[in-house]
């Protein structure tokens, strides 16, 4: 099994390295946020997993319109899926953490606001997959609102919370890809830990799923 | 599938004897608090351990997955 697959196991490792040098390594001290620092390798990791999963299914929508295979089809859903987990618990880690540092679990800060909205627009993706009977209707249909659920994570997520005053760190700027504003130690359990750690174990829970749904779609056409 | 659990283990367990050097240096900052006495009391490490057995389990539980779809998938082709 990992043989074949090796970055599965790769993963755990990261995921290893994550934990262990993500709680024990040495962190800026800063007032406010203290120790809640480490977040950093769990909360954001989350939101990089998520924006990594939408566009890969994006990209299969867009397969799927172009050659109208099924696999596509299922490969698309199971990548938007397994990214709205990640968005929720992102969001929702984000409000744990948010509760002790700024005071509130919520205060419509612009970023909470926009990873919100972004979200429920990918769960109107499934609502509308699922309330179509026909299924080669449904995934045509879904695939086409899968771009343009894709399209709205650019205002949402990558430029509105950019423009405007945010409690977020990094604003008016790239948070992430900056240089500077990831401390030195920290950047590299975020960077070869925490992202692919993350990333790569959600492709596998995802995967998983995608073989499952390959499976039953062949065995309900047999029937 | 023996082997590579023998391995994991090995990883773990050195990866635990790196755990005092990390633990030294990190007393200089006095200002902000941290949990430098928390450290120092050795009880992160119980953090650590929980999280590290989660994972394990989760993995555990993620390759037997992996394996019932592989043999469904070898059953029916």
């Amino acid at each position: 099994m990992f043989r074949k697959n090796w970055w599965k196991l790769l993963s755990f490792f990261f995921l290893l390295y994550t934990v262990t040098a993500g709680l024990l390594g040495n962190v800026p001290a800063k007032p406010i946020l203290n120790e809640t620092i480490r977040n950093l390798y769990f909360h954001v990791a989350m939101w990089f997993g998520m924006m990594i999963f939408f566009i890969i299914s994006v990209i299969y929508s867009v397969k799927y319109l172009r050659h109208t295979r099924p696999a596509d089809d299922i490969y698309a859903v199971e990548f938007a899926r397994t990214g709205i987990v990640f968005g929720f618990l992102g969001l929702i880690t984000g409000s744990v953490w948010a509760r002790y540092t700024w005071g509130d679990f919520w205060s419509n800060d612009p970023k909470q606001l926009g990873a919100a909205i972004a979200l429920l627009i990918y769960l109107a993706y499934f609502v509308l997959r699922n309330s179509l009977t026909d299924i080669d209707k449904s995934a045509r249909i879904s695939a086409v609102y899968n771009v343009f659920a894709f399209a709205m994570l650019f205002p949402t997520i990558w430029i509105i919370p950019r423009l405007v005053e945010s409690l977020h760190p990094g604003g008016m700027g790239n948070p992430a890809l900056d240089t500077k504003d990831i401390d030195s130690r920290m950047r590299l359990v975020f960077w070869f830990g925490a992202v692919p750690g993350w990333t790569l174990l959600g492709v596998w829970i995802a995967t998983l799923r995608i073989r499952l749904q390959k499976y039953s779609l062949k065995h309900e056409l047999n029937d | 599938m023996t082997k590579i659990f023998s391995r994991i283990g090995l990883v773990v367990i050195s990866m635990l004897a790196a755990v005092n050097v990390f633990a030294q240096d990190s007393l200089k900052n006095e200002k902000p608090q941290m949990a430098d006495a928390l450290r120092a009391s050795g009880k992160i490490y119980v953090v650590v351990t929980v999280l590290l057995i989660i994972l394990l389990g989760l993995f555990i539980y993620l390759i037997n997955t992996d394996k019932k779809i592989a043999r469904l998938e070898r059953n029916n082709k």
